[in-house]
C-alpha cells in the first residue's frame, strides 16, 4: 500500500512514484471518507439508541426483555405446541413463530407446484390453456394481496355450512365454518416398527434409483424404477402394518354442543391464508418459470430432437436444467415474499408471529421497541436462511464449465 | 443488518419525537390551532363518523368539549381513528394529544405504558352475545364454543380468565379490528362475540339480523373507560379531567346547553364559579375563565351527551345504570369547582 517503495512494473523505469499529500491521493482519501462515514453512522445509531432508552425512562415506559418470562394470560387458537393461558410471553412467541413457519412451508410447497404448472401452461400451444394461464397471471398479479386474502377468507367462510349442518365427508371427516375436521391417528405400540420399515424402504428406493441410473449410463438399459419404488415405499410398510395387526387407531371427531370435538382440525383462517398466498405467489413464480424456459435457446431443443429424444425427455433433460439457472434467483425472491407476506395474516385472524407477538404481546406489555425489534430480527433470520439454502441450490445448478 | 439498524434508527426517531412532545401539550394544541383526538375506528354511540365524515359519540363529545374550552369552537378537532392495537403507540409517540376511545383504565396501562388516566366517562363491563337459536341463557353454558374477540384489548385477557376460572373450554378467534371481528361472527365463524357490554349493543346494529342475537346477562369484568394522556404533562391532564368534571357538575347543577345563558345570571355560587362569573378557576388550568361555559354551550352537560349518543335519544338505548349521577344512585361523581 505504501507509495514510497512501490514496485509496480509500470513504474519500472526507475522513476519513483511522486510523493503526494494524502488528501490528493484518491486511495487514501477514499479510506478517510469511509472512516468518517462509519463514525458518523455509528454515532447516529448510538445516539438514537441512547435517546430511545433515555426517553422511555423519562416517560416511565417499561423497557428491557424481562417480560419474556411473564405470564401471558391470553389464549391462542391454532397452536402446534402446547400452550395454556398461564404460559409465558416467550411461549406465545414460539407458538406464533411456528404458525408463521407452517404457513410459509406449506405455502412455498404449493406455490412452487402451481407456479411451475401455470408457467409451463403460459407457453402451451393450446390456445385455451395459454389464454387461461395469461388471464390468471394478469388478474392475480395486478390486485393487492390483502384484498385477495379478505376475499378468500370471506369466500371460504361463506361457502362452508354451519356447525349443525356439518358436511360429513367419507372416512369420518367433517367440514363446516369452523374448519376441516378429520380423524386423528393414534399410533399403537408396534407402529414404530412400521415407520422404521418405511424409512428402510425409502433408503432402498434411493439406492435402487442410483444403481438404475448408473446401469442405464453404462449399458443403456432401463430398469422398472417406478414399480420397485412403489413396492419398497408403499407395499413393504403396508405388509408390515397388516402383519403387526394394524397397530393404529383413530380419534374420530364428533359433534359437540357447539363445535366438533376431537380429531385434527384445520382452521379456515389457515386455509384462507395459505390459499391466498399460494395463488398470489404462484402468479409471480409462473412468470419466472416462463422467462426461464424462454431463455433457453430454440437450438437446444432442435439439437435434442436431432439426437432422437422425444419431447418429454427433451423438456426434462435439456430445457428445464438450463432454465433452472435463470429461474432460481427470482424464485428465491418469491419464497422470501411469501414468507414476509404471511404477516398479513393479522387481517383474517390467523395467529401468526405478527398477530400473536407483534400484536397481542406488544399490546399487553406495551414494549413496542423490543417486540418489534425481535419480530424484525426473526423475519430477517428466516429470510437469510431461505436465501442461503436457495443460493446453495443455485450454486449446484449453476453452469459448470469444463 | 442494515434493515435492523434502520428500524432502530426509525424507532428511536419516533421515541425522540415523543420526548419532545411530552410536555406542554396545551401550547402545541394552541399553536397548531387544532386538537388531535385519538378516537375509535367506528363504534356507534362512542366514536363514529357519519356519511359526511362528521364524528359523533360520547368519547367524541369529550374531545369536542376540550376543543370548546380551548378555542371556543367544538369543531377544531381532528379525529385520528386508531385500532385497539395501535392506540397506545400513537399516544406515546405524540401522534395524538389524547386518547378518547373507550379505553379501559388498568394498573399496568397506568404504570408501565407512560400514560395517565383519570376520570371515567363510562363505567362498563365485558359481556357476551350469542345467537338466539342456540338457546343459551347463561355464559356458563358456553363450554366448547368459538369466541370472536378483538386484539390488544382487556377483553382478550378477561375472556381467558373467565373461561379458565370456570373450567370451560373455548377456541379464541382474534382479529385486529372490531369490524373484522363482528363480520367473522356474522359469517358464523364463532358462536360467541365478546366485548364491553356497551360495545355489544353498538356492534349488534352492524349484524345482518340484529334481532337474531341476544346479550347474555353475565358481566365478567370491570371496565372503567376514560380518556388517557401522556405521563408527565400535568397541566394537560388537569384540562382533560376538569373538562369531564365540568360536564358532570353542570348536570348536577341543572345547567344545560339550552339554559346556560340564563344560568349565567344565577345567584347560586356553585353555578357562578362553574361558569366563570366568580373566581379565576379557568386561568388556573391555562384557559379562560369562561371555559366551562364554552363546554356546556357548545357540547352540553354529561347527561345531555349521554342521552344524545348512547341513551334514550340514540339507537343504542342504553339505560344510565351505573353511569347515573352519584345523587341518583350511579357512580358519576365530580369534585366541586372551588
Amino acid at each position: 500500500m505504501s507509495s514510497s517503495d512501490n514496485r509496480d512494473p509500470r513504474f519500472a523505469g526507475g522513476a519513483e512514484k511522486p510523493r503526494v499529500a494524502f488528501w490528493n491521493d484518491p486511495e487514501k482519501r477514499g479510506y478517510l471518507f469511509q472512516i468518517v462515514l462509519f463514525l458518523l453512522v455509528g454515532y447516529l445509531v448510538y445516539m438514537a439508541g441512547y435517546n430511545a432508552v433515555d426517553n422511555l425512562q423519562k416517560q416511565k415506559i417499561a423497557s428491557g426483555f424481562g417480560f419474556w418470562n411473564n405470564t401471558a394470560g391470553f389464549d391462542i387458537g391454532q397452536r402446534l405446541i402446547s400452550y395454556e393461558t398461564t404460559s409465558t410471553y416467550g411461549r406465545a412467541f414460539w407458538v406464533g413463530l411456528l404458525n408463521t413457519l407452517l404457513v410459509a412451508v406449506v405455502g412455498i410447497f404449493f406455490a412452487t407446484i402451481l407456479g411451475f404448472a401455470i408457467g409451463v401452461a403460459r407457453l402451451s400451444k393450446n390456445f385455451l390453456v395459454n389464454k387461461l394461464a395469461t388471464i390468471y397471471v394478469e388478474l392475480i398479479r395486478n390486485t393487492p394481496l390483502l384484498l385477495q386474502l379478505l376475499f378468500w377468507y370471506n369466500a371460504v367462510l361463506k361457502a362452508l355450512p354451519d356447525v349443525k349442518e356439518s358436511l360429513a365427508l367419507p372416512g369420518g371427516a367433517f367440514l363446516n365454518t369452523r374448519g376441516l375436521f378429520f380423524p386423528e391417528p393414534v399410533p399403537g405400540d408396534k407402529f414404530e416398527a412400521v415407520m422404521w420399515i418405511l424409512a428402510a424402504g425409502l433408503v432402498g428406493y434411493f439406492a435402487f434409483g442410483r444403481w438404475a441410473k448408473k446401469r442405464q449410463a453404462a449399458t443403456g438399459q432401463q430398469s422398472p424404477v417406478l414399480w420397485v419404488g412403489l413396492g419398497l415405499i408403499v407395499g413393504l410398510p403396508l405388509l408390515a402394518f397388516f402383519a403387526l395387526g394394524m397397530p393404529l387407531s383413530f380419534n374420530f371427531p364428533d359433534l359437540g354442543r357447539f363445535n366438533i370435538r376431537g380429531g385434527v382440525q384445520i382452521y379456515p383462517e389457515f386455509v384462507a391464508l395459505t390459499l391466498g398466498l399460494v395463488i398470489y405467489t404462484a402468479a409471480f413464480i409462473a412468470e419466472a418459470v416462463r422467462a426461464g424456459i424462454q431463455a433457453v435457446s430454440k437450438g437446444q431443443t432442435e439439437a435434442s430432437y436431432a439426437l432422437g429424444l422425444r419431447p418429454g425427455p427433451t423438456l426434462n433433460l435439456v430445457v428445464i436444467p438450463q432454465a433452472m439457472r435463470v429461474i432460481i434467483p427470482p424464485l428465491t425472491s418469491q419464497y422470501l415474499n411469501l414468507t414476509k407476506n404471511s404477516s398479513l395474516a393479522v387481517a383474517i385472524g390467523y395467529p401468526d408471529l405478527v398477530q400473536v407477538f407483534a400484536g397481542t404481546v406488544l399490546n399487553q406489555t406495551g414494549q413496542a421497541v423490543e417486540v418489534i425489534a425481535i419480530t424484525m430480527a426473526v423475519y430477517l433470520t428466516i429470510s437469510l436462511v431461505t436465501s442461503l439454502g436457495m443460493n446453495w441450490y443455485n450454486a449446484r445448478k449453476a453452469l459448470i464449465e469444463r | 443488518m442494515k434493515k435492523v439498524l434502520m428500524s432502530v434508527a426509525v424507532g428511536a426517531a419516533v421515541v425522540m419525537a415523543a420526548g419532545a412532545a411530552s410536555a406542554q401539550t396545551l401550547n402545541q394544541v394552541k399553536t397548531r390551532g387544532e386538537l388531535q383526538c385519538g378516537s375509535n375506528t367506528g363504534l356507534a354511540g362512542f366514536g363514529q363518523p357519519d356519511a359526511q365524515g362528521n364524528w359523533s359519540g360520547l368519547d367524541v363529545d369529550l374531545c369536542r368539549a376540550i376543543s370548546a374550552a380551548i378555542f371556543n369552537d367544538p369543531k377544531k378537532v381532528k379525529f385520528v381513528p386508531l385500532s385497539s392495537k395501535d392506540r397506545f403507540t400513537a399516544l406515546q409517540s405524540g401522534e395524538v394529544d389524547l386518547l378518547s376511545r373507550n379505553t379501559t383504565w388498568t394498573m399496568s396501562r397506568d404504570t408501565s405504558l407512560g400514560l395517565e388516566f383519570g376520570p371515567v366517562n363510562y363505567y362498563d363491563g365485558q359481556g357476551f352475545m350469542v345467537r338466539k337459536k342456540l338457546k343459551i341463557a347463561s355464559a356458563m353454558e358456553l363450554s366448547g364454543a368459538s369466541v370472536c374477540s378483538q386484539q390488544g384489548t382487556t377483553t382478550e385477557l378477561n375472556l381467558a380468565d373467565y373461561f379458565r376460572a370456570n373450567k370451560l373450554k373455548y377456541e379464541p378467534v382474534i382479529f385486529a379490528t372490531s369490524d373484522e371481528t363482528i363480520k367473522a361472527y356474522d359469517a358464523g365463524r364463532c358462536d360467541v362475540f365478546t366485548t364491553d357490554a356497551s360495545g355489544l349493543y353498538a356492534e349488534r346494529l352492524k349484524l345482518t339480523n340484529p334481532d337474531d342475537h341476544i346479550v347474555l346477562p353475565e358481566i365478567i369484568s370491570k371496565e372503567p373507560l376514560g380518556p388517557a394522556w401522556r405521563h408527565g404533562d400535568n397541566q394537560w391532564g388537569d384540562i382533560i379531567k376538569w373538562t369531564h368534571y365540568a360536564m358532570i357538575n353542570a348536570e348536577e347543577l341543572g345547567v344545560t346547553s339550552k339554559n346556560v345563558d340564563e344560568m349565567l345570571k344565577s345567584a347560586n355560587p356553585e353555578i357562578k364559579r362553574l361558569l366563570g362569573a366568580e373566581g379565576k378557576f379557568g386561568e388556573a388550568i391555562g384557559l379562560t375563565n369562561d371555559w366551562a361555559y364554552r363546554i356546556i354551550k357548545h357540547v352540553g352537560n354529561y347527561g345531555e351527551s349521554f342521552e344524545r349518543n348512547v341513551g334514550a335519544g340514540s339507537r343504542l338505548k342504553i339505560a344510565r345504570g351505573v353511569n347515573a349521577l352519584w345523587s341518583k344512585g350511579g357512580l358519576q361523581y365530580a369534585p366541586p369547582v372551588r
